[in-house]
């Protein structure tokens, strides 16, 4: 399947990704890149679920996270389903007076003026079991199609948030789709350039992956290693909490992991429910304890400042 | 008297807690000027997504002054005591009166308190009421610690027509009242002054001029109407759904009806199905023809004034994502279909049906017994059937479908045994077996699906149980009262005579528990207890309590178990003491009862039911006992034959007791008559309380 289809100038994929960046930074976010770690979600990034607590009264930032699902995964043949997607996120603490325009006007930067359009907020409260998260916030329709998801942080890591950071979620593939006009996935306009110049299209760039990794999560995987993995990520976590001086962000990094690690097993059909209840209740145990050392750490390491500065 | 407008805006209320927080805010603001003594006229709420407001005409400008006159110490009182009332009183030494009573010379406090103005009461008042705002769910935002629903950023106060100032503490800021609104989103930029308003209607129309309907119920009939004229043109008919009505009202500010079609290849899909997708998630309105078949078209309800190319632009977008659920549908329906609903079965096995109870495919396996055990009892019902169906209710659980839409459980189990060439009786026994889930839902159709559904129900009951898993409070988590309505209704309305003592140590056995837990059945006679005593007259007339109580009787006794003999015993005991003879003899029956108890109450024993003729004195002894002896009372009245039978031989009994108490004197000063009469009273009580628990009958 060879790209047929050019979008109009700045609403191809990239040129959407590339734009919500530019806009964010302009509202003072930091611009960091995708975390090098397989996660489920761009709340996982560190930026997000560490930074959304703790000392740290000021905290802007925005990356794009590419994010795995094993169990979503189609083999390439769902036109709107895919284990690897790529979530835009904004993560704002405090969250502005002005929450709202602000996040509207990030869908005019990218093609989507809100004055054309027919856009709700239409209550969805959210929740993330594994990392003992929630708030409440809405789901974002434009025209009928969730464009993105909007939340005001209460709790991280069963700590609250305080102050309360505002996490924008915007799923780039839906909205990109939305943008261009396009019911297939894989005929999305990566590049803006027609193929007879070099041109792709997603399924140019991602459809073997999508093929590959679905037969892996769901076929292939060695279960067995999984479940070593999952163990060994938990210890080391463990571990890394344990010391005298316990290192937050390492031990996070192993709570990602077995988080992954924990998807892949569902993926592979080798967790009972009853077991997915005591897997998600660890996964979520390793975030507190991560999030409490994180303030912890946070604390410690602002008092060696002051000493320091003193 | 002065109007009042407290309106309070803040980022989008959830849809389905507007409604309820006008009316709160309403009752709060009303009810706090009724504690300070301030008399105010009628009040008017209003609530869009952003908007909540209350209008209270004819408010009080000031609280009256009081004069109180208070009594202190004698005068001749310790300084210590005279120095504590002065200090109560906040007043000097020489305020305060003496004054000469019966008791002697005493002090007296003349305390002035004036009025303060509405004006200052207000702002306080208003602080405490936004601060205990009683939401389902609050947030805080920001850096503050204030809680609303989502982000408050307004609060507007205006009393006779002016801004009142005053401040909202928000924990870390504060937010200052202000006067001016604000219009539609999108369509009205500008803020909207409320000064000078004058009325509520006033108000109304100046928000309708920034494209808010801020009255919800007009709100709610421009979508309606909307809706209809649109459908209207198109020969078909709005498919009306009040629930979701109710909840477009919430979600827009400025309702826009636009018609919208569905591709004609989707049509094939059930009608369930294409209902899950349309209206559960798109909040788009269904249409249907004369015969309430669903049509190829639907209604969204746009927020955005009429604008031709725009309205092109939302009803393809609309469209669009609208196709895409479909596709996804009819992806599930061409696939879920590919193999018999038998193959899904061993995959039930993963899905823990609870902790301690097994797993789905254990309860199948249940239900396919325990349906083919109570098959016997439902007219006309194929007990095969009923059992194939129970072992299969269940499968569709692991279809992509009801993965999807997990409300088509059940439904798609139906279409994919149909799909696979089940007999009907098994396909719709399938499809029925959740039902009734709410007062509002009809019984399963067939017999089949009778028993099938009160195996799945019954089976719900005996494991949650079983297992410690009662429902407390008004903690009900596995829905077990419901389920118990479930079991009674599907007996009354089916008229199906089921002990359920055997049924329910059938399950438990099914269980491999020991016995049934002990409660069960008491929790079921006590739903049987409320819904008598609460029902409705489309289903029979409401019975009083202690009619019902009476007719419920013991729950040990034999029949108590049976649910349609003890709702015919409650409707017969009803129309019984409905009638003369009825009324009257529970009023023998009070004397007898009240003499036994108090004699058997001196004699620390009861007295057993015989006498002895030869010891009769006076004919109204020989008249009561011969009648009764001619009575023909079955020992147990266990049928509503033996209930109607026993109903009439009682009423006969009125007569030959009224005699008796008129001319018949208990207490004999021979206490073998005495003992002798007791006896026959005794006769009168046992016959009586075989037919109904008259103990339980109140005054």
């Amino acid at each position: 399947m060879a790209k047929t289809f050019i979008t109009r100038p700045g609403t191809d994929f990239q040129s959407i990704l590339l734009n919500l960046q530019a806009y964010w930074a302009k509202q003072g976010a930091v611009i960091l890149q995708p975390y090098d770690m397989e996660v489920g979600a761009g709340t996982f990034h560190p930026a997000t679920t560490l930074r959304a607590l703790g000392p740290d009264h000021h905290w802007r930032a925005a990356y794009v996270q590419p994010s795995r699902r094993p169990t979503d995964g189609r083999f390439g043949e769902n036109p709107n389903r895919l284990q690897h997607f790529y979530q835009f996120q904004t993560i704002f603490k405090p969250s502005p007076p002005d929450s709202q325009a602000l996040y509207l006007g990030s869908l005019g930067a990218i093609g989507l003026d809100p004055d054309a359009h027919d856009i709700r907020f239409v209550e969805d409260d959210w929740e993330s079991p594994t990392l003992g998260a929630w708030g409440l916030g809405w789901e974002v329709w434009c025209d009928g199609m969730e464009v993105s998801q909007f939340t005001y942080f209460q709790q991280v890591g069963g700590l609250e948030c305080d102050p309360v950071p505002l996490e924008l979620t915007y799923g780039l593939e839906r909205l990109a789709m939305f943008i261009q006009g396009v019911d297939n996935v894989y005929d999305l306009d990566w590049d803006g350039v027609p193929a007879d110049q070099g041109g792709k299209c997603y399924h140019d760039i991602f459809h073997r992956a999508e093929v590959e990794f679905s037969s892996w999560n769901f076929n292939h995987a060695d279960t067995d290693m999984l479940l070593q993995h999952f163990r060994d990520a938990e210890d080391e976590c463990g571990r890394l909490l344990a010391l005298a001086r316990p290192l937050a962000l390492p031990a996070y990094d192993q709570c990602m992991k077995a988080s992954h690690l924990f998807n892949l097993l569902d993926a592979r059909g080798v967790i009972s429910v009853t077991e997915r209840a005591a897997y998600i209740g660890r996964v979520r145990t390793l975030a507190r304890r991560c999030c409490e050392a994180w303030i912890g750490a946070a604390a410690t390491a602002a008092e060696g400042e002051g000493a320091a500065h003193g | 008297m002065a109007d009042l407008l407290i309106e309070l805006i803040c980022e989008e209320i959830p849809a389905r807690m507007q409604m309820r927080a006008a009316q709160d805010l309403e009752k709060l603001v009303s009810g706090a000027l009724n504690d300070a003594g301030l008399p105010h006229g009628s009040a008017r709420h209003f609530v869009a997504p952003r908007h909540l407001a209350v209008y209270i005409d004819d408010v009080a400008d000031r609280q009256e002054d009081v004069s109180e006159e208070r009594r202190g110490p004698r005068a001749d009182a310790p300084e210590q005591a005279i120095a504590g009332f002065l200090k109560s009183t906040g007043l000097a030494r020489d305020a305060l009166l003496e004054q000469d009573t019966p008791k002697g010379r005493f002090l007296f406090a003349r305390i002035e308190r004036k009025g303060s103005a509405t004006t200052a009461l207000l702002p306080d008042m208003i602080t405490r009421i936004l601060s205990d705002f009683p939401w389902p769910k609050s947030q805080r935002w920001g850096a503050t610690r204030f809680r609303w629903v989502r982000p408050l950023h307004r609060v507007n106060v205006l009393f006779d027509g002016a801004a009142l100032p005053g401040e909202l503490d928000m924990g870390g800021g504060a937010l200052a009242f202000s006067a001016t609104s604000c219009g539609h989103y999108f369509e009205h930029g500008d803020d909207i002054s409320l000064a000078g308003v004058a009325s509520a209607d006033d108000y109304v129309g100046r928000l309708r001029d920034g494209y808010v309907m801020v009255d919800r119920a007009e709100r709610r009939a421009a979508i309606v109407d909307g809706a209809s004229a649109l459908v209207d043109g198109q020969g078909a008919k709005l498919r009306v759904n009040e629930g979701l009505i109710d909840e477009i009202t919430g979600l827009v500010e400025w309702p826009h009806a636009l018609f919208g079609r569905i591709e004609d290849g989707f049509m094939s899909l059930p009608d369930e199905v294409l209902e899950a997708s349309i209206r559960v998630h798109q909040k788009y309105l269904t249409t249907e023809d004369e015969d309430g078949r669903l049509t190829p078209g639907f209604v969204v309800v746009s927020n955005r004034l009429a604008d031709a190319a725009r309205d092109d632009v939302i009803l393809a977008g609309n469209q669009r994502v609208l196709r895409a659920r479909l596709a996804d549908a009819e992806f599930f329906w061409q696939e879920d279909r590919q193999a018999p609903l038998a193959e899904a079965l061993p995959r039930l096995a993963d899905i823990v049906f609870y902790e301690g109870l097994g797993s789905v495919h254990d309860k199948a396996a249940r239900l396919a017994q325990l349906a083919a055990h109570i098959a016997p009892a439902i007219a006309g019902c194929d007990g095969a059937a009923a059992g194939e169906a129970a072992r299969l209710a269940k499968a569709d659980l692991v279809s992509g479908m009801v993965g999807e839409f997990p409300e088509l459980q059940g439904i798609m189990g139906g279409y994919y045994a149909e799909a696979g060439g089940a007999p009907a009786a098994v396909a719709s026994a399938i499809r029925d077996h959740y039902r009734p889930q709410g007062p509002a839902d009809g019984l399963p159709a067939t017999p089949e699906g009778l028993a099938v559904s009160l195996a799945d129900k019954i089976d719900s009951l005996v494991g949650f149980f079983g297992v410690g898993a009662k429902p407390t409070g008004s903690k009900d988590p596995f829905a077990l009262r419901r389920a118990a309505l479930g079991v009674i209704r599907i007996i009354l309305e089916s008229q199906t005579r089921l002990p359920l003592r055997p049924v329910l140590a059938a399950s438990a056995a099914a269980y491999g528990f020991a016995a049934v837990d002990d409660d069960l059945l008491a929790f079921i006679r006590e739903r049987l207890r409320v819904s008598l005593r609460d029902r409705d007259a489309g289903s029979g007339s409401s019975i009083a309590h202690d009619v019902v109580a009476a007719a419920l009787g013991d729950g040990m006794a034999e029949g108590s178990d049976d649910i349609l003999f003890l709702a015919e015993r409650a409707d017969a005991l009803a129309a019984f003491l409905g009638s003369d003879d009825g009324a009257g003899l529970v009023a023998g029956w009070r004397r007898a009862a009240s003499i036994l108890e108090a004699e058997e109450g001196k004699a620390k024993q009861s007295f057993a039911p015989a006498t002895d003729p030869a010891l009769f004195a006076l004919p109204a002894e020989t008249g009561l006992y011969e009648h009764l002896d001619s009575l023909s009372f079955s020992a147990k009245v266990l049928s509503r034959d033996e209930l109607l039978s026993g109903m009439q031989a009682l009423g006969t009994l009125r007569g030959p007791i009224d005699v008796f108490f008129d001319s018949v004197v208990v207490n004999d000063d021979d206490d073998k008559v005495r003992l002798n009469r007791l006896g026959l009273l005794a006769m009168v009580r046992d016959a009586m309380t075989r037919v109904a628990d008259f103990t339980k009958l109140e005054g």
